[in-house]
């Protein structure tokens, strides 16, 4: 379980994290939404213990992760998976090593066994055959599926997408929104996904977090989120801008 | 500027972390020795030879007005081990190796590549830093023993063939003059300076911001920081140096 609790963080004047409270179950897939620049990947990114919080906790199965040192927090990590905006492959490897990167740091396969995995994870992402290709030579859509596949290699328990879909098309975006379900229910992970993609949340979600402010503003079901009839959640839901938006 | 003091002095406790208890890999600075000290060598021969030669030249021209020529290569010799050798091999690895460790490790950060590292149970120091230090502090003196002993060569080459100095009488001042402490000091500040250099780098492009322009100062950073700490560490080891050995 993901427990987020009073979070707050600043970046200069900037106060990003107004107090965050939120549940995740074990299991769930939850969708955290808000509009750009609204503090989802900030908030992404304590909850994986990437950033610590100027105030408030983060707990994960129930160990408060918000001041671990950083050696601490790698065991935390074995269990979870990130997969970040912009893939962050390694540049310098080709999509086999990124892919097996971890089981090649974690040194306790073979070669021939990690290349096995290697081909499976990326059979599972539809990526059959690309291990001797490099970063440079995939698309967005496919950087992202190596990205995925780099992170669930070692069946973590808990996956972090963060903007899985920005900057795709609509057909390589449904396509990444059914492979982050697919994954969710054959391996039965916690899914987290952070977006401002409605049909991310159709498609993967099952919990809604709405962050509105620096905090979360609302926790629905994706057919509440769309059925709500709240001024602020129905103009995101339905992309309508303020005439203050317009202006600024 | 307290802020920097506390990451530098982080970064160099984690360090020493890293080498006793971290999850660092021998291959990894075998492949770091390899892109750092190999790759430089034929900069840093080259550098070597030319400064040995201008160095012979000019000691030459001045001490032929006293007739004192077959003294030219000890001043060479001497100059080459205990000081020009270390540290203009240092300087041309610090443009050379030091700029692109800046370069790479600011453009993993940038790109988040250092955060991906950090959750697949990968410590950045055990994995970029910690390599690149030891291979730079391994290689180090052996590249200043290539420039010292390339200038030496040129320079005699340059003395005998071209200048006419007497080899025999040139070669005995060379050998009497020089001493084991002369290369046991280049040696040394070789050793200290690959760990300036690489420290530098490294610590610049991991704490790199603002995106191209932040990667461009932690490079330019790394250059300038890492030349006037060679001039300024040679000068103090200089110091030291000579009361130890």
């Amino acid at each position: 379980m993901i427990k987020v609790s009073g979070l707050h963080k600043s970046f200069g004047t900037q106060h990003v994290l107004q107090g965050v409270d939120m549940e995740i179950q074990t299991g769930e897939a939850a969708i955290i939404v808000g509009r750009s620049g609204g503090g989802k990947s900030v908030l992404l990114k304590h909850i994986t213990g990437l950033i610590q919080p100027d105030q408030g906790q983060v707990f994960i199965n129930g160990v408060d992760i918000s001041h671990l040192e950083e050696r601490e927090l790698l065991k935390i990590r074995r269990d979870m998976a990130v997969m970040f905006q912009g893939a962050a492959l390694f540049d310098s490897m080709s999509v086999g090593e990124n892919v097996g990167f971890y089981l090649q740091r974690e040194g306790k396969m073979t070669t021939g066994e990690i290349e096995k995995k290697v081909a499976e994870t990326l059979e599972l992402v539809d990526l059959n055959g690309m291990q001797h290709k490099w970063p440079s030579d995939l698309s967005g859509g496919m950087k992202k599926r190596v990205g995925l596949a780099r992170a669930i290699i070692h069946n973590p328990s808990i996956v972090f997408y963060d903007e899985p879909t920005a900057g795709l098309d609509p057909v390589v975006s449904d396509s990444i929104d059914h492979l982050i379900r697919r994954i969710c229910d054959i391996r039965q992970v916690t899914t987290v996904v952070i977006t401002h993609d409605m049909r991310t949340v159709r498609t993967v979600g099952e919990k809604v977090y709405m962050l509105v402010n620096g905090k979360i503003y609302l926790t629905a079901t994706p057919d509440e989120l769309f059925a709500s009839q709240d001024p602020v959640v129905y103009k995101f839901v339905n992309g309508i801008s303020d005439s203050e938006d317009v202006l600024s | 500027m307290l802020l920097g003091l506390k990451q530098v002095w982080g970064l160099l406790l984690e360090v020493v972390y890293a080498v006793l208890h971290g999850s660092w890999k021998v291959s990894d600075i075998v492949a770091q020795i390899y892109q750092i000290g190999v790759r430089s060598q034929s900069v840093v021969m080259v550098t070597g030879a030319f400064t040995g030669l201008v160095l012979t030249a000019q000691t030459y021209f001045q001490f032929h007005k006293f007739g004192m020529d077959t003294l030219t290569l000890a001043v060479n010799s001497v100059a080459m081990c205990s000081e020009l050798g270390p540290v203009l091999a240092a300087l041309m690895v610090a443009g050379r190796v030091g700029a692109a460790m800046a370069a790479e490790l600011g453009t993993m950060r940038v790109s988040e590549q250092i955060d991906a590292l950090r959750t697949l149970n990968t410590h950045p120091v055990d994995y970029l830093v910690l390599p690149r230090v030891a291979a730079t502090t391994i290689a180090m003196p052996v590249l200043v023993c290539e420039a010292v002993a390339v200038g030496i060569f040129g320079g005699y080459t340059l003395g005998v063939y071209g200048l006419g100095i007497d080899p025999i009488y040139s070669w005995a001042n060379m050998v009497n003059m020089t001493h084991v402490k002369d290369l046991m000091t280049g040696i040394i500040k070789g050793f200290f300076f690959g760990g300036l250099i690489s420290f530098t780098g490294c610590y610049k492009g991991l704490f790199c911001k603002n995106g191209a322009q932040g990667v461009g100062e932690a490079t330019t950073d790394t250059v300038v920081i890492s030349s006037i700490g060679i001039l300024m560490l040679n000068f103090c080891l200089t110091l030291i140096l000579s009361k130890i050995l």
